[in-house]
């Protein structure tokens, strides 16, 4: 990364008319009357950003939230209501994968009308045109035509092109998820390479485990606006905590409209806390194999009944789930649950590496609907000498034989 | 970072910030836009030989059937006008009369009607990548140029046939009416494609307007029947006539006639038809940059009005 703006979004406001009408009749009858025929809708309001040169921005947000938008006026599809778009060096856009190809045409000619859109010239293409069909893998059917392509075949194509293409910005809107796992791979691959060499990437993606992986910067868009930007980190925690208090009012909303029969019964966690074999408790610092304790108090309102499930889990602060357990599970039936009860899950030897954690906790009926979850419900900390990446701590030694 | 990172920055720096998508302003954009098409030439080649392989690409007689249509209404009219309704009598050589007409008529319509529906057509691409837009409108005028050349072959062999080739000055006739065809019918498919996106009525109204003007020139009648016609009614010479000749289509037609319908040279012709040619090309070259400034207004707002 470097202090190079290749994006520049100063103020940025986007207003979409809806209108009702659209025929000529329509609008010569309603003449004059014509704004009680419109609604105004603000996709964005007000956004400032800039994106330094060589880096990955990862755009995120529940739908409706303007990210595609925001993309669009990146690419000048659209354009802003009001502010300014700038921005430096060659752009493409894989908007949507085989826009433009055009199924009578041969997957040959679709490839050289393809990255022909995309910006490329005649002579580049000729140059990449092997590369092209050798990515894609479909040598085989390249003089078919594109309509008698399977869908995964499409894909394939359509990315092979897109990602010959040289750009200096490369847009990405939720075009990753696509083709099998081999071909899946290939082209994170390919994004990999790409930052490698540079180019700036901004991707639109739902996907927040992709996010975190591959950007190194996210920007959580919520009505238009900017609600966090920073480090994937905690763009994608507020994210994962505005999803979760959307889905609890949803689930309170359902539950508002429900018979008091039918109602379920009422618990939640009131207290959860972490104890180390060693009687610590609190904010926990353990060493990789050292075990602990997660007791849980739940406080009934109503009796829960029949054969309900006590889960917990251990999740990264973005929320990837690396370990998680219930009472079913672990073939153990609780005792009906009214008024105050305490329960302790006990675990032994964590091979976590170093890191933040965190704790999940779940209460569910017997039938699996939910009664309670406290997504972090307490955090811990490994501390261990770094000779390994990624979540799992396995002891490793090399020696040249 | 690597080191093509590092000289990718090193080049970007030195390029000056440009603002997403196409440049405002009125005026000041006509030479960018220019540019931008310019530079996207290449890609119009390709539009180009998209829409004609595509067109015919599983037809077993493929682009034999772009001449169909104007040989089918070549002999229509050579029947039911020439032969039942004895237009040939006042008309010589009339079956390449008429092909002349149709000929500069065809490609006229093409442009047009293909031209307003080109934005709405190419949706798909407009929604997802920024390109200079005009190169649809503009693609459509090169397939329709392309099927243009095959007929012109045909109407040029027809000449052979009947012995009566045009030669010299004539064709001089020939390439100023084309230019103003091509100009004229380039300027109003940018205009129509641009507010058929607006108003999707458009393409109707455009199918209507044409069938009146098809009527509106001198394509199965001559020259002659017009004048024979205003000066039976009284308005022989007056303001009738010059607003028919304001018509620029009615000039292309009378200019290709000039050229290739060689058996028409005793035939009357309006006064000044070169001068008229000309005052309607400059009239359609102001008319092809006012279109094309308006079509740049309009387009800032395509992606989301398709």
């Amino acid at each position: 990364m470097s202090d190079l703006d290749v994006i520049r979004i100063d103020g940025v406001s986007k207003r979409f008319v809806i209108r009702k009408e659209k025929s000529l009749k329509e609008r010569i009858v309603n003449f004059g009357r014509s704004n009680l025929h419109k609604d105004d809708f603000w996709a964005l309001r007000d956004v400032d950003l800039a994106i330094s040169a060589g880096s990955t921005v990862g755009l995120v947000g529940p739908n409706g939230s303007g990210k595609s938008t925001l993309l669009k006026l990146i690419g000048g599809i659209l354009q802003p209501t009001a502010g300014t778009v700038h921005l430096r060096g060659r752009l493409a856009a894989l908007l949507e994968l085989g826009a433009g190809f055009h199924p009578d045409l041969t997957g040959r000619e679709n490839v050289y009308l393809n990255a022909s859109i995309l910006g490329l010239t005649r002579k580049e293409i000729d140059r990449h045109f092997d590369a092209i069909v050798d990515f894609s893998g479909i040598e085989k059917f390249i003089d078919t035509q594109v309509k008698f392509y399977s869908s995964g075949m499409y894909v394939r194509l359509a990315f092979a092109v897109a990602v010959h293409v040289d750009p200096d910005i490369l847009l990405v809107d939720e075009v990753l998820a696509v083709g099998d796992e081999a071909f899946q791979r290939k082209c994170l691959e390919r994004i990999r390479a790409f930052q490698h060499e540079g180019r700036t990437i901004v991707l639109v993606s739902h996907s927040l485990d992709q996010v975190a992986e591959f950007c190194d910067r996210a920007v959580v868009l919520e009505h238009g606006h900017v609600v966090t930007d920073g480090s994937p980190r905690d763009a994608l925690r507020t994210l994962r905590a505005d999803f979760e208090a959307t889905r609890k009012e949803e689930l309170d909303r359902a539950e508002s409209k429900l018979s008091a029969d039918d109602r379920r019964a009422r618990a939640r966690f009131i207290g959860i806390s972490l104890h180390a074999e060693d009687g610590e408790t609190g904010h926990l610092t353990l060493a990789p194999g050292q075990g602990m304790t997660v007791r849980m108090t739940i406080e009934a309102e109503d009796r829960v009944t029949g054969d309900w499930i006590l889960g917990m889990g251990i999740t990264t602060p973005l929320g990837t789930v690396l370990h998680s357990t219930t009472s079913r599970l672990l073939g153990t039936t609780l005792p009906e649950l009214h008024g105050t009860a305490q329960y302790e899950f006990t675990l032994d030897g964590l091979a976590l590496n170093e890191g933040e954690y965190a704790v999940k906790a779940t209460l569910e009926s017997e039938t699996g609907a939910e009664i309670d979850t406290v997504p972090v419900a307490a955090q811990f900390s490994v501390e261990t000498p770094t000779t390994s990446l990624g979540p799992l701590h396995v002891p490793a030694t090399l020696t040249a034989l | 970072m690597s080191d093509t990172a590092v000289a990718r920055t090193a080049e970007l720096a030195q390029q000056p910030m440009r603002i997403a998508g196409p440049r405002p302003g009125f005026a000041r954009g006509t030479l960018s836009s220019i540019r931008d098409i310019y530079h996207q030439r290449e890609l119009m080649g390709f539009l180009v030989r998209r829409e004609l392989k595509a067109k015919y690409k599983d037809s077993a007689l493929g682009f034999v059937w772009t001449l169909i249509r104007p040989l089918a209404m070549l002999l229509i009219y050579y029947l039911a006008l020439g032969k039942f309704l004895q237009a040939e009598r006042s008309i010589p050589d009339f079956a390449v009369f008429i092909y002349t007409g149709l000929t500069a008529w065809t490609l006229f319509s093409e442009i047009i009607n293909s031209g307003t529906s080109s934005i709405v057509g190419n949706s798909g691409l407009i929604k997802k990548v920024y390109l200079p837009r005009e190169i649809f409108p503009l693609s459509v005028v090169g397939s329709a140029v392309f099927n243009f050349l095959i007929q012109l072959t045909i109407l040029v062999g027809a000449t052979l046939l009947v012995q009566r080739f045009p030669t010299g000055p004539r064709w001089g006739y020939f390439f100023l009416a084309l230019a103003v065809l091509l100009v004229f019918g380039t300027a109003l498919a940018l205009l129509l494609s641009a507010v058929n996106v607006y108003l999707r009525d458009m393409q109707y109204l455009v199918d209507v307007a044409l069938l009146i003007f098809f009527w509106a020139s001198p394509i199965v009648y001559s020259w002659r029947l017009v004048t024979n016609g205003l000066g039976d009614a009284g308005l022989g010479g007056g303001w009738v006539e010059e607003a028919y000749l304001a018509n620029p289509m009615t000039l292309v037609i009378l200019g290709f006639q000039q050229t290739f319908w060689v058996a028409g040279d005793g035939e009357p012709v309006p006064d000044h038809l070169a001068t008229r040619l000309g005052v309607a090309l400059v009239v359609g070259l102001v008319l092809l940059w006012l279109c094309q400034r308006t079509f740049a207004r309009l387009q800032s707002n395509f992606a989301q009005e398709l």
